[in-house]
């Protein structure tokens, strides 16, 4: 496991009003079904107030790491803590959780089922109705509350499942795939309740495979594959250490002359327009001078890899 | 919230869905029906006292046996209204009774002085009630356990299929889920058989038949316990068949054994309750015994002591059934992916 921005670097970008306890943490844990083992020494952290992203392949571990956190599934070896005590049924009754495979009643009402969700987390029923009300209201249900889940529409049942997982306003979120098989609008709707939770001060674990929209929303980022933590810190971080010094150039002429500069390795080139690396320890100042000694740059820049190059990178 | 208060929650939630049931409500309300046609009916279709023509001087004595007495002015037209239809029977001279083909005995004795009758044995049970008594407390354990054992079933399957389980699961201890459902089935099969005993009750006292009622009255009484922990053991296997499979068209597979506990100890009460034998081994074994214990108390074989032997070796059974379905229960109620076999839940 690559572990970038430890403790420390945890601390640091914690917002100062949450405790420094505040935080769900994975230490070693190990899962095995029959001889197979599908996590081995999984650890990481999800911080107050932070969007955490957790990507990785089909069959990587996300979904029985979720459900170790949350009790479904008990881990063979290691400990899930959240603000540094081993978690209990009753702190886990105040976390929302939405399953990877959805499903609620279908023959109940949507406001119905949201309530009794609301007081199986342990709402009083007052509590729970004006929970309900409310949420429905948020996630652009507040109408069809009374029809049955059956007859709603697939993006609007999801819906309906986001509104049953955060009903008791939980302490912390863990949501399986929470965007798959939305329609743009109800993805908009969700990152919006999400982020909200979050600057409430509830840490969200997210997993999807849709890098992309991992990548627009997440503050912190841990990857798994095949069981095992292959890099988790904040974006900024992995970006920082995932990225070979990498430019883009863009000249009048041909880039050509690239290829024999010292230090640099071409990765694209494309007429006026090149990409290439820098060896380590090359400074990328002398290439710039090079460039203008031969005519005018309209654009240098150095490039950030995208999520999924760095997933890519780390998951080989 | 503690696993009680979650009991609560569960059941009151199986309950409320179930009441808004059309095929629960319509099932109770075909229930009540028949419990209503088979006791208030029968004291109507049978109809009043004869009634019986006669003379004047003749109708003192059928007077005060009760007998609906038209007064006619001689013994032809006594005879005539037999003829016509009008009455049942007819009282002339002689005295001599007429009838059109049976000899009407209401009529014969009114006229006769009959022998004190000392009845050795008050309680024994008329041969047609011995068998319609079983037959009922029978078919309604049979039905009721079956109705609602699928149900509960059903309603575990139903959470799995749908994946909800997930979520209660992480909010609930399993055992308040079970409990929840078990609880519910219980209270809505009391229910039902409590709404329908209450309607066959009425009947019973409406037709002026108190003797029944008091014969009827201790037998109902042990029925309700033995009901109750039969039922248990019942819902207890059909809530680890339920668990087993994830979807409502798999339950077929599973809930055969099941329905054998279920359907065999019935069939066997039914032929054998007259030998003696044969049920008092069948009121002890406790798939029988929630039917074969209260019949035989019904037709007084049983010894005082016999029944509470039998309800505690149900009680028993009973416990060690629900254990043994929570085990499988919560050995497979997350096992999503097709049908789990009993070995692998039972290992959890």
């Amino acid at each position: 496991m690559i572990s970038v921005g430890g403790r420390t670097a945890a601390d640091h970008r914690r917002p100062s009003v949450y405790a420094v306890t505040s935080v769900l943490r994975l230490d070693g844990v190990d899962r095995s079904f029959g001889d197979r083992q599908v996590l081995k020494e999984v650890s990481f952290e999800v911080v107050a107030g932070r969007m955490t992203g957790f990507v990785g392949g089909n069959g990587a571990g996300k979904t029985t790491t979720m459900r170790i956190i949350l009790g479904v599934l008990a881990a063979d070896a290691g400990e899930v803590t959240w603000q540094g005590a081993p978690l209990s049924r009753e702190a886990r009754r105040r976390f929302g959780y939405m399953p990877e495979e959805r499903g609620l009643y279908p023959k109940m009402s949507v406001r119905e089922q949201v309530t009794y969700l609301g007081r199986l987390h342990g709402l009083t029923a007052e509590g729970a109705r004006r929970a309900t009300d409310a949420l429905l209201e948020r996630v652009g249900l507040g109408e069809r509350g009374d029809d049955l889940l059956e007859t709603l529409s697939l993006g609007n049942q999801q819906r309906a499942q986001i509104a049953a997982a955060l009903v008791h306003e939980p302490e912390v979120l863990v949501l399986d795939e929470p965007f798959s098989g939305l329609d743009p609008l109800a993805v908009d709707t969700v990152v919006a309740v999400l982020r909200e939770r979050a600057a409430a001060g509830a840490p969200v674990l997210f997993s999807s495979h849709q890098l992309d929209v991992v990548e627009r929303l997440c503050d912190d980022l841990v990857i798994i594959a095949d069981g095992t933590i292959r890099a988790a810190g904040s974006r900024e971080e992995l970006r920082a250490a995932y990225t070979t010094p990498r430019f883009e150039l863009v000249v009048e002429t041909d880039a050509g002359w690239l290829r024999d500069q010292p230090g640099v390795s071409l990765v694209d080139l494309d007429g006026a327009r090149a990409v290439f690396d820098l060896a380590p320890g090359a400074d990328e100042q002398p290439v710039l001078r090079a460039a203008l000694e031969r005519g005018p740059v309209r654009a240098f820049r150095p490039v950030s890899p995208s999520l999924a190059e760095i997933f890519r990178e780390v998951t080989q | 919230m503690n696993t009680f208060e979650a009991t609560r929650l569960v059941a009151a939630r199986e309950i409320r869905v179930k009441l808004r049931d059309r095929t629960f409500l319509i099932s109770t309300l075909i229930f009540f029906l028949i419990a209503a046609a088979a006791t208030f009916l029968p004291p109507l279709l049978a109809g009043g006292p004869p009634t019986v023509a006669a003379t004047e001087a003749a109708a003192g004595p059928l007077h005060a046996a009760g007998l609906q007495v038209r007064t006619v002015a001689d013994d032809a037209a006594a005879e005539q209204a037999v003829r016509d239809g009008d009455v049942d029977a007819a009282v002339v001279a002689g005295p001599a009774v007429l009838a059109m083909k049976e000899a009407p005995g209401e009529v014969v004795s009114a006229l006769s002085s009959e022998p004190p009758v000392r009845l050795l044995d008050p309680d024994a049970v008329d041969p047609t009630l011995a068998f319609i008594v079983p037959f009922a407390f029978a078919f309604v354990f049979f039905i009721t356990s079956q109705t609602f054992g699928v149900q509960i079933a059903q309603s575990i399957i139903e959470e799995k299929q749908t994946r909800i389980v997930e979520i209660l699961v992480a909010a609930v201890p399993v055992r308040a889920l079970l409990a929840g459902k078990m609880l519910a089935g219980t209270l809505l099969a009391l229910g039902q058989i409590g709404l329908v005993a209450l309607v066959a009750l009425a009947g019973v006292a409406s037709g002026g038949d108190s003797g029944l009622l008091s014969l009827l009255a201790p037998a109902i009484g042990w029925f309700i316990p033995f009901f109750l922990l039969g039922f248990v053991l019942i819902a207890a296997m059909w809530a680890a068949a339920g668990a087993l499979v994830n979807r409502l068209e798999d339950i077929g597979g599973v809930s055969m054994p099941v329905q054998l506990a279920v359907m065999l100890p019935f069939f066997a009460v039914i032929f054998l309750n007259d030998n003696a034998v044969g049920m008092r081994v069948l009121s002890y074994l406790p798939f029988s015994a929630p039917t074969a214990m209260p019949l035989r108390l019904f037709t007084g074989d049983a010894a005082g002591w016999e029944p509470f032997v039998s309800l505690a070796l149900l009680l028993v059974a009973s416990v060690g059934f629900l254990l043994a379905g929570a085990r499988v229960y919560e050995g497979s109620l997350l096992r999503t992916n097709g049908r789990t076999s009993l070995r692998t839940a039972w290992r959890g």
